[in-house]
């Protein structure tokens, strides 16, 4: 890792876009150009921002520039014995900390450990007006002034460039088992929500239309004793596997059609096969053509939740599910607040000029 | 009766006859309060040195009363503080002179339990408490559990973002919520967030939770509902030396474990604990540490194996271990009551709330006795100590001229030296109007401006709970705590006042 503090020169090429009103699309690794909307104009490069400021494992802290590459991350961490706990997906080797946390990507573990922005402590941004901005910290706890901090997480860069974040990290478990059991969608929904409602020690549960899979984390002690009362077959190489589905390499996910994300509640029942389904069913997957998008919107409203054009998106659709009136007015206010002139990331996420 | 307490409330010109009119139009009878004795209960919340008579108190029953309260306080721009239980510790329910005071007591149904999906959809005023209460025969509880929660509402959690004892593991209010129904100034119903894990856009359930009654009124909540751990065993370790307690605390999270809970009580705070509930503490002790291990019967085994190893090593003179649930309780009862047991062996006493790195506990502990001496107040320190949350409660007594007034340096001392050593002036329990001045030292007026910016989305007039949680750069700029950078200053077209 090349330690390199890119902040002056990033500040001042965003003042300038701000005085001549120059779009600017950020760029971390590459690696998520193709997630959310089609990138334009200038490019602003962050990957060369990187280097971690501080990390110190008792605080369970770790505040890095945003183009560090999650991988580098991971592994400082990883050498402390701790770890990202949202597990994010890299999608490539290039992707970069500021990356993960714009697009707001959380891995398998999500719904037992938490998101992105459950873990983001405070960020150091670049607003659209080209002032560098600190909020939140470094401590667990704070609760000075609005959470701006969360607030950028998963806003693809819209309201302000990251430029550095500080994470709460957490132990890297004691052991890890993973649990196949053969069965239906219908089943898997009930037994993802019957045994998140038992102390269990749960950090992943996915079904690929066949086959329950379930990885159980902690306390060697704790670990066996989820075994004992779930039974199933022990998959193997558990890590590998999870690995291949936070990076979707597993084969639902090659498939050349766009690929669909409903973000529904947990219980909502099965949708036809072959539908990937995780996150203890509250993350599912498909793969339809565009033509579907309206259908597609209307199940997920159906279901109580929402659809996102994954991958596979053209300049034509809009890749998020639409918001309604009154929130995309607060939506396009607090762009105003932040970038009142529309140049980071025009076209990322929704429209949100005023007019 | 004491109205020393900062202000920058905005002037407003209401029209109190028409307003008085246009309110018992759309609230019955008795859910409007404008005599002096009616509205004394609502003068002040749990921060009672700050008291404010609000020009009227509403209570509606219902969302459409509360929107038409709302949508009139808007047409008359009139302000409205959002009231929960009043056990905030900030002034955050403050009530305006020249403002209605909307309580959300009436609000305190629970809609709806869900035990598949481990959700609970509850109004408001619903106490914390009884979340879990009602979730309870699903083998589930609603997490955050703040010392005061048989009082504090939902409501005021979610706008304080509060956290409790167990938040090291389990989170702080925004971790474990999912939607809100939220009502804007001009009194329309926004859904926020849903079942589902998350929801397109910005994270506008995050920037919500925290914010303090400023961005909208809260009136409808849907949390997270966890399983009940099978067991859970409190570690009590006493230390004669309050820095190798603050060591044993990293000791224990380089482990690898993440106690469910990891408090600290010093000395004073100790002892006045163990006269008040007899929890068994051993009273010789400068510290004490309770930590909870939870989990499977054979994970807290393993756990409290090694997490007692840990605190022997760390040079603990004694390590007792809860023996059955009376005593796991007996040993939190002492903790949760440290609060009003401080209240018995002083007058009054004046609570703080600033977080810090861990590591800087033993120079902060000595710098407040430094300040503690210098002030001649005494202190007592109350400390979530696995996230940095300290609680200095410095006593005093209102009764002697001037002591209040020392009581608030000292405090605002220690926040600045939160600040200095890397932390935050709040961890807990919010801004409110007392803290409104720290934040002068803890922002830079580029980020008050952000705030100011951003409230005035949800607020463009000012209304809902104006003046409190961030401070106009004019008030920091005479104040003189603003930070100057590049020897310039900026002061934008922002309304000043
Ligand atoms: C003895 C004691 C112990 C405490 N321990 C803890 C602790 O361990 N952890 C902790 O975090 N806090 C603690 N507190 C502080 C306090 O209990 C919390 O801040 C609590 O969340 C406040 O809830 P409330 O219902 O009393 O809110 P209130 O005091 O009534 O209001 C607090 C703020 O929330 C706003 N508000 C209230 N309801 C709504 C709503 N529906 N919509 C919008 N805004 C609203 C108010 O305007 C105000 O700004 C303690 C307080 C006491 C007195």
């Amino acid at each position: 890792m090349n330690e390199h503090d890119g902040s002056e020169r990033l500040q001042q090429q965003v003042k300038q876009a701000f005085a001549q009103h120059t779009p600017l699309q950020i760029c971390g690794g590459g690696s998520k150009t193709w997630f959310g909307g089609a990138p334009q104009g200038e490019p602003l490069q962050l990957a060369a921002h990187q280097g971690v400021i501080s990390y110190e494992p008792t605080e369970l802290v770790i505040t890095a520039r945003a183009g560090t590459r999650v991988q580098d991350v991971e592994k400082i961490l990883a050498e402390q014995g701790q770890m990202l706990p949202f597990e994010p997906p890299h999608f490539a080797d290039s992707a970069t900390l500021g990356g993960v946390i714009a697009c707001g990507l959380s891995g398998p573990r999500r719904p037992y450990a938490g998101a992105a922005r459950d873990f983001v402590l405070g960020v150091k941004i670049i607003n659209g007006r080209g002032e560098i901005l600190h909020f939140g910290g470094e401590v667990m706890k704070n609760v000075a002034g609005y959470d701006v901090s969360r607030l950028m997480v998963g806003a693809l860069g819209t309201l302000g460039v990251l430029l550095e974040i500080s994470l709460k990290v957490l132990p890297l478990p004691a052991r890890d088992i993973t649990l196949a059991h053969v069965c239906d969608a219908d089943t898997a929904i009930r037994h993802m929500n019957q045994w998140a409602g038992r102390a269990l020690p749960l950090s992943g549960t996915c079904h690929d239309g066949k086959t329950l899979f379930v990885r159980l984390s902690g306390a060697v002690s704790a670990v066996q004793a989820g075994q004992a009362e779930l039974g199933g077959e022990v998959l193997e190489d558990g890590a590998g596997f999870w690995s291949q589905v936070r990076e979707q390499q597993v084969d639902f996910f090659h498939d050349a059609q766009p690929l669909w994300r409903l973000s529904v509640p947990p219980t909502a029942p099965a949708l036809p096969q072959p539908c990937w389904m995780d996150w203890g069913g509250a993350q599912r997957w498909w793969h339809a053509p565009l033509s579907e998008l309206s259908a597609l919107r209307r199940q997920a409203e159906a279901m109580g939740g929402t659809v996102q054009l994954f991958r596979g998106r053209t300049d034509h659709e809009a890749v998020f599910h639409p918001l309604s009136a009154s929130i995309l007015r607060l939506h396009q206010g607090l762009k105003q607040a932040f970038d009142p002139r529309l140049i980071l990331n025009p076209g990322r996420m929704y429209p949100l000029d005023n007019e | 009766m004491n109205t020393s307490f900062p202000t920058q409330e905005p002037e407003y010109n209401v029209d109190e006859p028409s307003l008085l009119r246009a309110l018992q139009a759309v609230l019955p009878a008795h859910a409007l309060l404008s005599s002096t004795e009616d509205k004394r209960p609502y003068e002040c919340d749990g921060l009672s040195a700050y008291r404010s008579l609000p020009l009227l108190v509403a209570l509606p029953e219902n969302i459409e009363q509360a929107q038409a309260v709302l949508r009139i306080c808007y047409a008359h721009k009139v302000p409205v503080v959002a009231r929960g239980a009043g056990t905030g510790l900030s002034g955050g329910a403050l009530p305006f002179a020249q403002g209605v005071l909307m309580g959300l007591s009436k609000f305190n149904k629970i809609l709806d339990i869900d035990p598949l999906a481990r959700t609970a959809t509850v109004q408001p005023g619903v106490r914390n408490a009884v979340i879990s209460e009602a979730a309870q025969p699903h083998g589930l509880y609603y997490a955050p559990d703040p010392s005061s929660q048989i009082a504090c509402t939902i409501g005021g959690n979610v706008a304080e973002n509060s956290g409790g004892v167990h938040c090291l593991k389990y989170g702080l209010t925004v971790h474990n919520i999912l939607r809100l129904q939220l009502l804007t100034i001009e009194g329309e119903l926004l859904t926020i967030g849903s079942q589902a894990l998350d929801s397109p856009g910005y994270d506008l359930l995050a920037l919500l939770t925290g914010s303090e009654g400023m961005l909208g009124v809260i009136v409808e909540i849907t949390v997270k509902l966890l399983p009940i751990p099978q067991q859970a065993q409190v570690l009590m370790a006493a230390f004669d030396d309050v820095a190798k307690a603050g060591r044993a605390v990293g000791d224990i999270i380089a482990a690898g474990i993440i106690p469910a809970g990891l408090e600290m009580m010093d000395k004073a705070s100790m002892q006045a604990a163990e006269d008040f509930v007899h929890a068994g503490y051993p009273s010789q002790a400068e510290a004490i540490l309770l930590c909870e291990v939870d989990g499977s019967l054979a994970e807290v085994e393993e756990h409290t194996q090694a997490v007692q190893h840990v605190l022997t090593q760390a040079g603990a003179t004694e390590v007792r271990i809860s023996k059955n649930e009376q005593e796991r309780l007996l040993f939190w009862k002492g903790r949760k009551a440290a609060f009003p047991a401080v209240g018995r062996i002083s007058p009054d006493y004046y609570c703080m709330d600033g977080t810090i790195p861990r590591k800087a506990l033993p120079e902060v502990l000595t710098r407040i006795s430094e300040l503690s001496q210098q002030f001649g107040l005494r202190v007592a320190n109350v400390f979530h100590a696995g996230d940095g949350n300290l609680h200095p409660l410095i006593l005093y007594d209102a009764n002697q001229p001037g002591e209040l007034h020392t009581a608030e340096e000292f405090g605002s001392k220690i926040l600045e030296l939160c600040v200095e050593v890397g932390g935050t002036i709040t961890g807990e329990h919010g801004v409110g109007m007392e803290k409104i001045d720290q934040m002068c030292v803890q922002f830079e007026p580029l980020e008050l401006e952000q705030f100011h910016a951003l409230k005035k989305v949800f607020d463009p007039h000012w209304l809902l709970n104006p003046g409190k949680a961030v401070p106009t750069l004019h008030r920091c700029a005479e104040l003189g705590a603003m930070h100057v950078h590049h020897g310039e200053l900026k002061f934008p077209e922002l309304e000043r006042f």
